[in-house]
């Protein structure tokens, strides 16, 4: 696919050989680049082959819990065993090797030089570096599965003892790899993070002020600044597990001292920042195109950026609210109550600073507009049913219940897939120069969004009726072996959003043959990406652009036009 | 006074957390009653926010949708009237914040952080995959020679504390008892303790909640809520055949 993508590049050679480029072999072009715009396809293309296989374990375990031990089309028997790593590595590859990729990875490597009027990244190998350790660390998760004894199924959050033993999870193999193919990850997105920072601070377009940078670059900029700040605690828990598991130390083995919930508080410490980590950049990209197809300036841009740096602040003191019931010293649970509750309040705030966005536009319903708006819609509910869960009373009931499962969903699912897909609509005819099909779009769209409610609403319920995640067969517990009706109708809403997945993968080829050329600016948007070509070529400018105003001065009165692109110098006589 | 305020604010919400939860799951512990209400309380007020946000949602894309020849409005979001549309929510969201922490608090405080006088003690020793329980027997006491041991099904009697001492020999495990709205993880080297009331006889679900292993799927086991005749009788039984099998 990734030939295909850049099928219209051949004008861009021209455009090397004025740079004092050779023409590239085929390695060289899409292997080895260094273009940030090749190196956001790579990431781009294996996050989709990764959530195609994420989406390929949901299918299996889903109609496991719906019919269970009747042999799965295209699967065969679920075993108990397989079904533990079929969940646990759904979970795994979905945050790690989906929605990291495609949100940071991809936008971010796309837009941060386009839109900052940059010709490339800063440290354009490192960029190449971090794609290639990505690559291997999804080759060798992907090849955990094929170990001897089986992939790794003790939860994607690896609680020790049981992760750090073989003789307990019984996937010698699987667990080593699966923390080795983890850590990895780590690096390539330390590498990448450096890189996005430094080239937003340093690489900016002459003109552009700190509150001229469009939003998602800001929110990239953001969580890659969490990500590194968290991040360290965790790869070294993942050090230590490594060596208990290989070398045999007792770091978390309490019969040698070792202590259990020291794990917890290392992933933990990092796992709640990574969801703000993957948010924040699938709100930078609803930001964007909220303002495009409303024609509007964002609703106070100052405001939206400080929410996001307190939410991203706030993120580092609520983590044990996942461990209420691990055995933590329950006073500290208010605390944690407290400060989760906090959190709360800045990102309610973003929200409705979107939605105020929205009054006084010129709403065009296009498909990613349909997009962005969704993943506000759905956002709210994954927001404010989070609220059940960093409230501890109710948490001692919810905890570990498909109410969990289904609340994560509704903001993972939001970020990871509705994020994606209102960032690949939108931003498909400057990546590929040609428009993506609005009639398949839509249909797309509607089939998505509303089979994942009916997904993810019958576990709410479940939830609530005190059923408990990651167990293959409900049939085994008496008060849960009614309501399979519910069951059976989530996994069959996801055949059907399954199904629906092959309308988007056909409009995606088709579009990029046959889809109807772009131009530059296809929205009439004013950020820099537009000024360029459609694909941009290698060097992205013949001439870098200068920037003169902020990204979101649509509908300005007293001018002809509703957009004023960030690049047109100011009028002659000066505006007011 | 403290005390009041939560009693009268749960005493408004229990009947909605009763309906909410009560109809899924039996209300079958003295606190399964206010985490209920909690839940009841959360839900009515995340439930206002939910709706005033998806009403002016869906009023602004309506009203707002593209009309030929209208312009959009060129707005920053930083004039004054306008910015009042996001601070009082804001500070409302503050308030309702207070609220809800204050009643989680209370709720926790009593499940969790507290341990009221027991009546009675059991151990349960979680493995993989299954549960084991010690009840104390007719002395009333852990350790003794009348314990009754007993595997996969735990019996204890209705309006009766107990406070459990809950172990692991192997992995984390978590004993959930939904009815009881009781969850708490089990770590090796540790002796986790907590208590619970049983109000409701029945016989309910035990599951491990916290992924231990291959077999955590199957890791359920029953409770067995008894009124005292029945759980006398029980013990009469239990210790009698313990002491036949010796």
């Amino acid at each position: 696919m990734a030939e295909a993508g850049t099928a219209d590049t051949h004008g861009a050679d021209a455009h090397d050989a004025a740079h004092g480029h050779h023409a590239q072999s085929f390695l060289s072009k899409y292997i080895f680049s260094t273009d940030h715009k090749m190196i956001a396809m790579q990431y781009m293309f294996t996050g989709i082959v990764m959530a195609l296989i994420g989406g390929y374990m949901s299918y299996a375990f889903r109609m496991q819990l719906a019919f269970p031990g009747e042999s799965v089309p295209g699967y065969g028997v679920v075993s108990q065993g397989e079904y533990n790593s079929l969940v646990t590595n759904h979970g795994t590859i979905m945050i790690f090797w989906v929605a990291m990729p495609m949100l940071i990875a991809a936008f971010g490597n796309y837009l941060i030089p386009l839109m900052i009027g940059a010709d490339d990244m800063v440290f354009p190998r490192i960029n190449r570096l971090s794609y290639q350790i990505f690559l291997i660390s999804a080759i060798i998760l992907v090849v955990s599965f094929f170990v001897p004894g089986g992939g790794f199924g003790g939860a994607w959050t690896a609680y020790p003892p049981l992760s750090a033993s073989a003789e307990y999870n019984l996937t010698p193999l699987g667990a080593t790899f699966w923390l080795v193919a983890v850590a990895l990850e780590f690096v390539a997105f330390l590498l990448g993070g450096i890189n996005f920072i430094t080239t937003l601070m340093n690489a900016r377009a002459p003109g552009m002020k700190m509150h001229d940078i469009p939003m998602v670059l800001w929110m990239i900029v953001i969580a890659s600044i969490l990500f590194m700040a968290s991040v360290g605690p965790l790869i070294a828990g993942a050090v230590m597990l490594f060596m208990d598991q290989v070398v045999g130390t007792g770091y978390f083995d309490p019969d040698r001292g070792g202590d259990p919930i020291l794990w917890q508080h290392l992933f933990w410490f990092f796992g709640h920042p990574e969801v703000y980590v993957v948010l924040l950049p699938a709100m930078g990209i609803v930001a964007e195109i909220i303002c495009t197809f409303a024609r509007k300036k964002l609703f106070n841009y100052k405001l939206i950026l400080y929410t996001a740096f307190a939410t991203g602040i706030i993120s580092f003191f609520v983590w044990a609210h996942h461990q209420f019931v691990a055995g933590i010293d329950p006073r500290m649970a208010n605390v944690f109550t407290i400060t989760t509750l906090i959190i709360s309040v800045p990102i309610a705030e973003m929200l409705f600073l979107y939605i105020a966005t929205l009054y006084g536009g010129s709403i065009r319903l296009t498909t990613p507009m349909l997009w962005a708006l969704s993943f506000i819609a759905e956002f709210l509910i994954g927001g404010i049913t989070g609220i059940f869960l960093g409230a501890s009373g109710s948490d001692i009931y919810f905890h570990d219940t498909y109410f969990v499962l289904a609340h994560f969903h509704y903001t993972f699912f939001p970020i990871a897939i509705i994020g994606f897909f209102a960032g690949i609509t939108y931003w498909f005819p400057k990546m590929f120069g040609r428009m993506m099909d609005e009639k398949l779009g839509k249909i797309h769209f509607w089939g998505t969004i509303i089979a994942f409610n009916f997904i993810f609403i019958p576990l709410f319920i479940l939830g609530a009726a005190g059923q408990h995640r990651r167990i293959y067969n409900f049939q085994n517990f008496p008060d849960l072996a009614g309501m399979q009706d519910l069951r059976v109708i989530a996994t069959s809403a996801l055949l059907v959003m399954l199904v629906f997945q092959v309308i988007f993968l056909f409009n995606f080829a088709y579009s990029l043959f046959k889809g109807k050329p772009a131009g530059k600016n296809p929205w009439k948007a004013n950020t820099l990406e537009w000024t360029a070509d459609s694909p941009p070529p290698h060097g992205n400018w013949p001439e870098l652009p200068n920037c003169y105003r902020g990204p979101y001065e649509y509908s300005v009165p007293g001018r002809e036009d509703d957009y004023w692109p960030q690049d047109v110098p100011p009028d002659t006589a000066p505006a007011e | 006074m403290i005390q009041g305020i939560y009693d009268f604010i749960k005493g408004i919400f229990a009947p909605l957390g009763d309906y909410l939860i009560g109809s899924f799951v039996p209300v079958g512990s003295s606190f399964a009653g206010d985490i209920d209400a909690l839940i009841a309380l959360v839900a009515v007020f995340v439930g206002f926010w939910a709706l005033l946000a998806y009403a002016a949602f869906f009023f602004l894309i309506f009203r707002f949708r593209e009309r030929d020849g209208q312009r959009a409005q060129y707005v920053t979001g930083e004039e004054k009237d306008l910015k009042r549309w996001i601070t009082y929510p804001h500070a409302a969201i503050i308030l309702c914040d207070v609220v809800i922490v204050f009643m989680a608090i209370m709720v926790w405080y009593d499940i969790k952080q507290r341990l009221p006088e027991a009546d009675s003690t059991v151990r349960i020793v979680s493995q993989q995959w299954a549960w084991n329980f010690v009840h104390p027997g007719p002395d009333n006491e852990l350790d003794t020679e009348d314990d009754i041991n007993t595997f996969n099904e735990m019996h204890v009697q209705e309006g009766t504390t107990y406070h459990y001492e809950l172990l692991s020999k192997d992995v984390l495990h978590d004993f959930s008892v939904p009815v009881f709205r009781l969850k708490q993880d089990a770590i090796p080297g540790r002796v986790m303790k907590g208590w619970f009331k049983p109000t409701q006889a029945g016989e309910y679900d035990i599951q491990c909640a916290e992924m231990c292993g291959i077999g955590h799927g199957i890791m359920g086991a029953r409770i067995i809520v008894e009124t005292p005749e029945e759980h006398a009788a029980w013990m009469s039984q239990g210790s009698a055949g313990k002491l036949a099998s010796r």
